[in-house]
Parts: C-alpha cells; sequence; structure tokens
C-alpha cells in the first residue's frame, strides 16, 4: 500500500500534463496507466520493424505554446515541425492544391473560382476573428454560470469584454455561427463545391455530424483554432510522431519527481465518506492519495470505474447519456515506397504535405448516413498525411507510412459486432478510395494497422472510440463539459477532478484540459500556481 | 567583356552551383553577397530552417571569402594576426578566430584551416586582402591568396547531413570530430570535408574545385533524396545562427575597418569572445588594448536573452526598469525561436547593468496600428539551441 499527494488514472497526454504541474507545484504525484506505454491517443508505436506509426492522434496544432515553452518540452525531445500544403481530392480528376505561399495560393483557388479565390479573405478574416475568442478560453477554467463566487464573476465579465471587443454585429454572427452547420456557414462564402469540402471537412473529423447537421461549424473551428509558432490554422508534425509529445510531457513530469507507472490498470476509485480517497488496481493493489484524477473520459469515469452508489443522484445517468458517439476509424499504412497520385505534378513540396480524399460535400454526407445506418462508409472521406516524408525518425530512409483517418466508421454494426473479418474489409474500403487516386498503392503495402472505434476503444479506453472524449456539440462544451454544473474539473464526488478532454477545452492534443485542471486542484490545495496563462498580447 | 550585355559590368557574380539554385529558387527570391547573387531563400523560409532543424540542408557558402597563406612564416604571420594561439591548431583541424585593430577592435571573425605545417586556409564574410597583406608585411616567406573564386564550397546542416555523406559514399566520414578536416578523392580532384558550420547542429561543409562543383551537387542532392534534403538561404541561416548564439557581422558587431564613429565597432571581450583571445602567445594584433580591456572589463556585454511574450523583439532598446526610465542597451538580433519555443534575442548591454533586472520595449504593428509593450527578459548562459548529436562522435543518423 502507497501513499501519494495525488493519483492521475491515466498517462493521456493530458494526464501527463497535469502530473507534471501538480509535481511541479511539490506534490507527491503517482500516474497510472492500464497499458503498457504512455500517451493514451498521443501515442507512436514500433508494431513493424523500422516503422514507427502514430497511432491514433498524427498532426498537432492545437498544443498550448505556453505550456510547450513552460514546461521545456524542446529540452525533452520535442520539436513541432509545421507541414506544408495539402492536395484535396475531388470525385473525378479536379484536384485542389492549398500551396504554401499566398500568392500561389490564390492563383490556385482562382483557377477553381475567381469568386472563391477573393471570398476566402473574408472567409480566413472571419475564422481568424473567432479563433482568437475561443482563443482566449483554452487555458482558463470556464465560469460557472450560476455561482456568485467573485471568481466566477471575474471571468464572466473577462468574457464579456472579449465578446464586446468584437463589435456587435459579429455578437450576432458569432453566436449564429455555434448552432450552424459547416454546409450553411460555407455557402457564405463559397460557390465551388471542392472548395467548399475542403473547407467542410474539418468539420466532420472526428464527429458524429455530417457537413449538413448543425452544429459542424463549431468542429471547423475547433480544427482550425490551433497555431503553429503564431499561425493560425497550420498544422505540424511531432518530430518522432505524436508520442514524442506525450514522451516530453512524461520527461517533464518525472523531471519534477512524478512517478508512472504502466501495466497498471484501475478498477475503482475509492470512495469513503463521500470523498475518494484512492484506486484498486486490476492486480487488487491499492493506492491512497489525497486526491485523485481522471484522464478517462466521462462516461468510462463513471460508470466504469466508479461505484453507482459512490455517485450523487443522477450523475450516473448523466455519465451513461454522455454523448460520445464514436464515428472514425484510422488506418496507418507502412509503404514500400512513396505513393504517385494521379493528377498531381511531381512537385517535391506539394507531395509532403497531406491529402485529402475529400470528394465532395454530396460524397461527404453520403458517408455520413452509412454511418447513421451502422454501416462504414463505402465511400469514405479520407484524411492523410505520410509524416515519413517530413520525419527522417519514424520509416527507413526511402520507405514511407501514410497516416489514414477515416470519417465515417460506426462503434457498433448494424450487422452484429465487429470481428477481424469486418475490420479488414472497413481497411480494404480504404485503400480502394486511395487507390482510385494512386494506381499501384496496394503494392506498396508493407504493413498496416486497422483501427475501428472498437480497437481504439479497447487499446486506449475512449468510449466508443470517440476521439475527443467526447462530443463537441454546444450542449457538451465550455462550462457544460462534461456536464452542467461541473465543468471546472471537480467532480461531484469530493477529492475526485478530471482532467482528460471531457473537460473543457475538449479533445486534441493540446494539454490544456491536464493544465486547466492541475491550476483548479492547486487551488483547492492552497498550493501556489504554477500552470502559465497563455500568452496572447499579440492577437 | 560581353558585347550584348549592356550591363554586364554590374551585374551579380553567379555561384558554380547557380544552375542547380536557380531550379530550385522557386520563389525568385534573390540577395547579394559578396558580389555574388545569393538565395534569400528558396521555397520559403521557414520550411527550410525546419530542414536543417529536422533533415538537412545545404547553404552556398561560395561568396564567403577563402584566402590560402602559405610558407615558412605561415603560421606566425597568421598567429601576429588573429587573437587566439594558432600554433595550437592541430594538422587537419579547424579553428575559430577572430582579429582585431591595434586598439582591439574587432575587424573581422573567421575559420582558420591548417592544411599543412606552412599551409592554411582563412574563410571570412567580408574581403580582406588588405588587412592580410598588411598583416603579412615584413615576413619573408609567406603568401596570401585569393582563393574565393578557386574553391567552390557548400555547407551542410541538420541531423541527417552525417547519413547523407555516408550514404554519398564518404567512408569513415562519421569518425570526423567537430573541427575535422577530411578528404576524399572525387571526381579526379579531391573533396575537403570538415565539420563545421554555422548553424549550431550537425553539419559539415564541403570544399571542392569549382569545375566539379555541380557534380559534387547533383551526388549530395541524389544521396540526400531520402533524408529531406533542401537548399536554404540566407533567412533560414540567420535563424539557426541566432538559435546557436553565433555573432553576425552588422548585426551584433560593426566591422572596425568599417566604422566611422568612435567605438561603435566592438572588441572580442563585449562579444563575449574572451576566450578567444589568448596572452600566453607571442605579441598579437591589439594585444595591448585587449589586455587593458580585460583588466577594466568590457563596456559592452553581449547577452543571450530570453523574452517574455511571442513578439520578437527586433531593434528594442533595453532598460533597467519597466518604465523605461533608463536606458542600458539595445538588442542586436531577436526572433520567435519555434524550435526552443522562446522569443530569444542577443542585445548588447552595459556590463555594470547585467546583474539587475532587464527590461525590452517592444514595438510591433497589427493591422497598421502600432503597439508596444515593455516586457521582462531573462539572461541565459547557453546557446539557445545546442543538441547533444552536434557534438558527437559518430553522430546519430538523424
Ligand atoms: C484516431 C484518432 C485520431 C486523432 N487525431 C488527432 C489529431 O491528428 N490531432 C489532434 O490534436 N487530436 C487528434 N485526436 C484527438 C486526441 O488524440 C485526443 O483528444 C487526445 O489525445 C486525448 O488525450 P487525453 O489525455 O485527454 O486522453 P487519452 O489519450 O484518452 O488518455 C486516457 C488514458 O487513460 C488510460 N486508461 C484508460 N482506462 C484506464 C484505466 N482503467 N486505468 C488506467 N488507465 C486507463 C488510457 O490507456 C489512456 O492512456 C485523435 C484521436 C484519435 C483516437
Amino acid at each position: 500500500m502507497s501513499n501519494y499527494d495525488a493519483i492521475v488514472i491515466g498517462a493521456g497526454h493530458n494526464g501527463l500534463t497535469n502530473a507534471a504541474y501538480l509535481a511541479k507545484a511539490g506534490l507527491n504525484v503517482v500516474v497510472l496507466e492500464k497499458n503498457e506505454y504512455i500517451g493514451g491517443a498521443a501515442v507512436s508505436r514500433e508494431l513493424h520493424e523500422g516503422w514507427k506509426y502514430s497511432n491514433c492522434s498524427y498532426v498537432c496544432s492545437m498544443m498550448r505554446q505556453a505550456l510547450h515553452r513552460d514546461l521545456d518540452l524542446g529540452r525533452h525531445g520535442l520539436l513541432l515541425v509545421p507541414y506544408l500544403g495539402t492536395i484535396n481530392f475531388g470525385d473525378g480528376d479536379e484536384r485542389l492544391f492549398s500551396y504554401h505561399d499566398e500568392q500561389a495560393a490564390h492563383l490556385e483557388l482562382k483557377r477553381h473560382s475567381p469568386h472563391d479565390a477573393d471570398a476566402m479573405h473574408r472567409f480566413q478574416s472571419d475564422l481568424t476573428r473567432y479563433s482568437q475568442l475561443i482563443r482566449k478560453t483554452l487555458l482558463r477554467t470556464p465560469p460557472d454560470p450560476t455561482s456568485l463566487r467573485p471568481r466566477d464573476i471575474m471571468e464572466f465579465l473577462y468574457l464579456a469584454k472579449q465578446f464586446w471587443k468584437l463589435g456587435e454585429k459579429e455578437i450576432y454572427e458569432y453566436v449564429r455561427f455555434f448552432t450552424m452547420s459547416a454546409a450553411d456557414f460555407l455557402d457564405d462564402y463559397f460557390e465551388n463545391d471542392l472548395i467548399k469540402a475542403a473547407m467542410a471537412s474539418p468539420g466532420i473529423i472526428g464527429t458524429a455530424l455530417g457537413v449538413y447537421s448543425p452544429g459542424s461549424s463549431y468542429i471547423l473551428l475547433h480544427h482550425v483554432m490551433g497555431d503553429v509558432d503564431g499561425s493560425i490554422g497550420a498544422w505540424g508534425l511531432a518530430r518522432g510522431g505524436m508520442g514524442a509529445i506525450s514522451a516530453a510531457l512524461a520527461g517533464a513530469a518525472q523531471e519534477h519527481g512524478a512517478e508512472i507507472r504502466t501495466n497498471a490498470g484501475v478498477q475503482q476509485v475509492l470512495v469513503k465518506n463521500g470523498k475518494a480517497v484512492g484506486v484498486v488496481l486490476e492486480n487488487g493493489d491499492e493506492v491512497y492519495a489525497r486526491i485523485v484524477v481522471s484522464n478517462l473520459d466521462a462516461k468510462r469515469t463513471f460508470t466504469r470505474i466508479m461505484e453507482k452508489n459512490d455517485l450523487p443522484d443522477g450523475i450516473y445517468e448523466k455519465a451513461r447519456n454522455f454523448k460520445i458517439r464514436g464515428s472514425s476509424g484510422k488506418v496507418n499504412i507502412a509503404l514500400s515506397g512513396m505513393p504517385k497520385f494521379s493528377g498531381v505534378p511531381e512537385n517535391r513540396y506539394i507531395n509532403r504535405g497531406g491529402q485529402g480524399f475529400t470528394g465532395s460535400m454530396e460524397t461527404m454526407e453520403r458517408a455520413y448516413d452509412c454511418w447513421k445506418r451502422g454501416r462504414w462508409s463505402d465511400d469514405p472521406f479520407v484524411e492523410s498525411v505520410i509524416p515519413s516524408a517530413w520525419d527522417p525518425t519514424v520509416a527507413p530512409p526511402g520507405q514511407h507510412w501514410m497516416s489514414n483517418f477515416v470519417q465515417y466508421c460506426p462503434p457498433e454494426l448494424a450487422d452484429g459486432p465487429w470481428t477481424p473479418e469486418k475490420r479488414d474489409q472497413f481497411g480494404q474500403t480504404v485503400i480502394d478510395k486511395i487507390e482510385r487516386y494512386s494506381p499501384g498503392f496496394s503494392d506498396l503495402i508493407v504493413h498496416m494497422e486497422v483501427r475501428t472505434p472498437h480497437e481504439i476503444e479497447q487499446e486506449i479506453g475512449l468510449t466508443e472510440g470517440n476521439i475527443f472524449q467526447g462530443e463537441l456539440t454546444i450542449d457538451q462544451l465550455f462550462f457544460n463539459r462534461p456536464f452542467p454544473g461541473y465543468g471546472q474539473y471537480r467532480m461531484p464526488v469530493r477529492n475526485l477532478y478530471m482532467c482528460g478532454s471531457s473537460t473543457h477545452p475538449g479533445g486534441g492534443v493540446s494539454s490544456a484540459c491536464g493544465a486547466n485542471a492541475a491550476r483548479e486542484i492547486l487551488i483547492d490545495l492552497r498550493r501556489p500556481n504554477t500552470v502559465p496563462e497563455d500568452d496572447f498580447y499579440d492577437e | 567583356m560581353n558585347e550584348t550585355d549592356p550591363y554586364a559590368g554590374e551585374r551579380l557574380k553567379k555561384s558554380p552551383f547557380y544552375l542547380r539554385q536557380e531550379v530550385l529558387n522557386i520563389r525568385n527570391a534573390w540577395a547579394a553577397w559578396n558580389g555574388y547573387k545569393f538565395a534569400e531563400y528558396y521555397y520559403d523560409t521557414e520550411y527550410e530552417y525546419f530542414c536543417v532543424r529536422n533533415t538537412c540542408g545545404t547553404y552556398d557558402i561560395c561568396p564567403m571569402q577563402k584566402y590560402e597563406i602559405q610558407g615558412r612564416d605561415a603560421e606566425v604571420m597568421l598567429n601576429r594576426m588573429v587573437t587566439r594561439d594558432v600554433t595550437k591548431i592541430g594538422l587537419n583541424r579547424v579553428a575559430y578566430c577572430v582579429w582585431c585593430t591595434d586598439d582591439g577592435r574587432m575587424i573581422d571573425d573567421g575559420t582558420i584551416f591548417k592544411l599543412a605545417s606552412d599551409k592554411f586556409m582563412l574563410t571570412c564574410g567580408s574581403p580582406c586582402t588588405a588587412w592580410l597583406e598588411k598583416s603579412a608585411f615584413g615576413f619573408a616567406d609567406v603568401t596570401v591568396t585569393d582563393v574565393t573564386d578557386e574553391i567552390a564550397a557548400l555547407s551542410l546542416q541538420g541531423p541527417t547531413s552525417c547519413a547523407v555523406l555516408k550514404k554519398m559514399g564518404l567512408d569513415g566520414i562519421d569518425t570526423a570530430k567537430p573541427f575535422d578536416i577530411m578528404h576524399f578523392p572525387f571526381h579526379g580532384d579531391t573533396l575537403m570535408v570538415s565539420r563545421t558550420g554555422f548553424s549550431g547542429d550537425l553539419g559539415y561543409e564541403l570544399w571542392i574545385s569549382p569545375t566539379v562543383a555541380l557534380d559534387l551537387w547533383d551526388q549530395l542532392y541524389d544521396a540526400g533524396e531520402n533524408f529531406g534534403i533542401q537548399p536554404y538561404g540566407e533567412a533560414a541561416t540567420n535563424m539557426t545562427r541566432l538559435e546557436a548564439a553565433f555573432i553576425m557581422p552588422f548585426m551584433e558587431f560593426n566591422e572596425a575597418l568599417r566604422t566611422v564613429n568612435f567605438e561603435h565597432d566592438q572588441t572580442p571581450f563585449e562579444l563575449n569572445l574572451g576566450w578567444l583571445v589568448d596572452f600566453d602567445k607571442p605579441h598579437f594584433s591589439g594585444r595591448r588594448a585587449l589586455l587593458e580591456e580585460q583588466k577594466r572589463g568590457p563596456k559592452y556585454t553581449l547577452t543571450k536573452l530570453d523574452i517574455e511574450g511571442n513578439k520578437p523583439a527586433e531593434g528594442s532598446y533595453i532598460y533597467k526598469d519597466k518604465r523605461c526610465t533608463r536606458e542600458i542597451g539595445y538588442v542586436t538580433s531577436a526572433m520567435w525561436s519555434p524550435s526552443v519555443k522562446a522569443n530569444i534575442a542577443l542585445a548588447m548591454i552595459k556590463t555594470e547593468h547585467l546583474e539587475g533586472e532587464l527590461w525590452a520595449e517592444i514595438y510591433y504593428e497589427k493591422e497598421l496600428r502600432q503597439y508596444n509593450r515593455v516586457v521582462r527578459c531573462t539572461r541565459k548562459q547557453k546557446p539557445f539551441w545546442a543538441p547533444a548529436r552536434a557534438r558527437a562522435t559518430p553522430p546519430p543518423d538523424f
């Protein structure tokens, strides 16, 4: 039996961030991870010798720069490298290249639609304005709308002030924006279908919504509000894979004295007299601590590792009804060479960006229809990137690996449970889609890892395989995340906290949830705050 | 002279690598250096910067000045010119050096390659023939030859640089320690490789006759194809050298021989280069003045700063207090470092104020409007970027 100041359940990147900040404040912290590896959905594993996949998340942009800087993650081995433009493939021969250079980007859009090339400026300005506001909330604890505590009131005033700065017209626009569909939002700007589809695709990633579903415009924003070195909307790769982020966070946590135990799955949170006091591990060991922090999603925390009777009335039901529908698959493919795509020039730069097998608005919506019927999409939207074109550390020289994020793939199939055969059929659909644009692609395949929501749930414990630990719809955002009344990282049982993506500001590799939770915990424990604020004085 | 081009006399010279660079300079972003047409960047500064930090890149150093100093007296002559002890440079080794006026003000910095007991190569950023000849005056057996146009040189920097050279067939290159020189047969000529560079990372410089320069380029780019090789220009060089805290002429120092105003040039001590000044060796140019300066302490000290916020402190003054009432220095170079994730700068700060608080007043523009902030600066002792692979022998493959 061991005694700690804090137990963090789960070594996802948020759990590790939380542990780092608690340890930095001088607490004696242990992180308990069920898998033999750390990182959760920010992980890189070598499943085939010489190839290191980023098995789940694959690109980075939400990582809070203030945390990266403050925890000195560079010294712990993290290098985030922005990547260049993306190729979007239409249903037929259309190709949309998003060049990095402003002039080139404009000319390319003009080739598709002179109208849209101009409209892009207004679109980018509006998105940037929305992003700037959202970004200000990321490293802050949402205020409780029913509370009269000075801190909540101050926080509301802060938000009101930020809103007010937008000007009256934009406030209306902003509120409207949150409930719109990506399609409606984009119709305000663009006429060209491929441009619209390319811009809409971030609105469905990880989401059980379609491009025409209300709420998908926020998801779009969620995916473009990040930045790489201040350039908002840019995405980068972590050198060594997304696992390098978790490894650097673990390095920082350990440097401050945190202990990280793998193969230490938690079976149950121990509650005595209405207070969390420790946990029982799957092997029966008990670990005690003053506080317990869960990095698991809300549904898993309250329905899997807690006793219903230990929870106040209604919480179990809230957790059970928490919207956490899985909708995405991931196919990681090791390749013996660089795939060539039809209709794409041998431009060494554009071929080092990402590929969006986008099709059209219609194709994306049909893909969603399949999901609704409990099938994987037969013509899925696939967002791909070839990290090895950038990163010399993840595949042997001259060979590559391709990360394919697939929308949509249901957690449960209409025709019975997932089986390895069905999983492989799903993988084949993705290969077929790529093959359509890259004849000969399948001949390059050396190894592949196919992950449906089923595998994602089994391996990293994301319930239903929902990549965000709970959907990012307005009813589950900000002070409503995970549940109304519990938006400040403190959970219904005393001394129990949550620090995963189920909390504000939600999914994505940002470290923000873990850091915000640490700030609240340190307030409760009357310790000096160790969590920095985001620095946006230039925005 | 070219009869058909009336402007031939004022056009820039082309590097021996130009035919390849021209194709790769997609943005037509050309600048100039020592009369050569020289890339500011090729495709994208940020991309090129990351190639140096993540894979590897080549930087054309043909325009850098190169002098061959030969003869029985070559060593004593150089030893009298530069502040470092040249007799301590081993055969096939390179040493970073500075040289000063009699008043101890810095003329330039550069590297000395010891190629034989009586043969050296000196490289530097600005032409230096007059000073070299002046320094050679009175020595019986030394000749100074400007070989800038006779040697094509390419710097290969970044974590995969050793892997690329190995792939190119340079057997044993991985045994080269920092500042070592090795020679390899190449297309009937000799390729000289030194483990040197200006990036603070693993890197090499390749020296070859211009006649086979394009062959070198092609072979290097063939070998580098799967190691992320990319040419980079002045802009990315300036970023990487600042992270490594290396000084740049007309940024950190104003060359003494081109300085008009009193003490608007610098001494090695002011530039933190005291370690290059060796008072134990025989007389050298500037010795007396530098001895005095060492005793008295430099007026200014070049300082590495980590600055709050993320707006580069370019051109900022440094103050002793937040209210900016007492100015104590000025920033020489500044940038947001994407690798270190810090707002870094080099600044000249009055030595007497080094220990106290340091504040920078930063001006920046946002949609045509000027803003300013006063933010705290923290002194750093070590270079901002200094990965272990830069010193490891053999170096890792990435
Ligand atoms: C396929 C996929 C692709 C994605 N792509 C991107 C992307 O490109 N960019 C991006 O920013 N985001 C992406 N995301 C989202 C992002 O990866 C996640 O939102 C984020 O990593 C979640 O981090 P977390 O720390 O909150 O939780 P998790 O990573 O879920 O961590 C929870 C941890 O708890 C552990 N655990 C579970 N149960 C127990 C138990 N009983 N006892 C002990 N430990 C337990 C798990 O093993 C895991 O390590 C993607 C996610 C997925 C699944």
